[in-house]
């Protein structure tokens, strides 16, 4: 019961904190509730290259808002989601795209995580195996001295 | 002598990645424009807004696109540092007044001098977009056909001119 109720809490919050987000985008929002959705999905993408760990649809930078309105403009005459991202890397490179794409440049950041995590299972075989190696061989020597 | 090597080697290469990643500064995001033609722009001039600067009229020749504004504090210490480069009279400058009052930035060359050519006033800031623009002040070289080939993030200095654009400029000759 009660962890439902901190989960309850929880989203409350950050629902609360997404719509005070949201409230940097003053621009009317689209009629069509489809390009609307798609506005926002991409804004969330496209990182603000003024403060950089942001996105244009949190950042309250002049840039953010130039990106904003060049955004909606393009989805306004019909261009494909691809077609705007594309626009975008052309002209500030893949740093735009907050989520990094999975490219060379990028493999061991992508998967760099499980690679240590598969080191770490190997060290820790390793050791397992010794250590269980180590405890037989102290068994074995006891049976020994039992004997004599 | 594994036990000790192995951590030994994987905590050098932290180092190094440290090294290199904490060294760099995260706020120059390189251009995917070097080596690829400048954007095309026309634009009202902010010394005469009846005419127009195309990047037309500097075709066929090597020249500067210098991103300012009056509202960028930076701006107003490279303004020497370009009126120095524009008397040294190698490439001309043309400006890009980004995102700017016209009048404030008529009286900016007036009071200040004129080191460009000509200069562009990108009210909206849309051509700056097309440049890749995040900040100011930029400085663009371009070639004679137009081509980026090289972008530099923040304030010019006559050491900056020096050593990383006059190789670039004589290079290309």
């Amino acid at each position: 019961m009660r962890s439902i109720i901190h989960v309850l809490i929880l989203s409350l919050v950050t629902g609360l904190w997404f719509v005070s987000a949201g409230a940097v985008d003053d621009a009317p929002p689209f009629e069509d509730a489809v390009l609307q959705a798609r506005y926002e999905k991409l804004t969330h993408q496209l990182r603000c290259l003024v403060c950089q760990n942001e996105t244009i649809a949190d950042s309250g930078a002049t840039l953010a808002a130039d990106l904003r309105r060049e955004l909606r403009k393009q989805l306004a005459v019909g261009q494909t989601d691809d077609q705007v991202i594309k626009f975008m890397t052309d002209r500030y490179g893949a740093f735009v795209l907050y989520k990094p794409p999975f490219e060379p440049r990028t493999w061991l950041l992508w998967l760099g995580p499980a690679l240590l995590l598969l080191i770490g299972v190997i060290v820790a075989f390793r050791i397992i195996v010794k250590r269980s190696r180590l405890a037989l061989k102290d068994a074995e020597s006891e049976s020994e001295r039992d004997q004599t | 002598m594994w036990k000790f090597l192995l951590p030994a080697t994987f905590f050098a290469v932290l180092v190094g990645f440290f090294f290199v990643g904490l060294s760099r500064d995260p706020s120059q995001v390189p251009s995917p424009l070097i080596g690829k033609p400048a954007p095309a722009y026309t634009l009202p001039k902010v010394e005469d807004p009846a005419q127009k600067v195309t990047n037309a009229d500097f075709s066929g020749k090597k020249h500067l696109v210098n991103v300012w504004a009056t509202w960028c504090v930076e701006c107003r210490k490279e303004h020497a540092v370009l009126l120095e480069i524009a008397r040294q009279n190698i490439v001309p400058i043309v400006g890009l007044d980004w995102k700017d009052d016209l009048a404030s930035a008529q009286q900016w060359l007036q009071q200040l001098g004129n080191p460009y050519v000509a200069t562009a006033f990108d009210e909206e800031g849309r051509v700056a977009i097309d440049f890749g623009v995040y900040g100011a002040p930029e400085t663009f070289l371009i070639d004679e056909q137009g081509k980026v080939l090289h972008k530099h993030i923040g304030s010019l200095s006559m050491e900056i001119w020096t050593n990383e654009f006059m190789p670039i400029i004589q290079g290309g000759k």
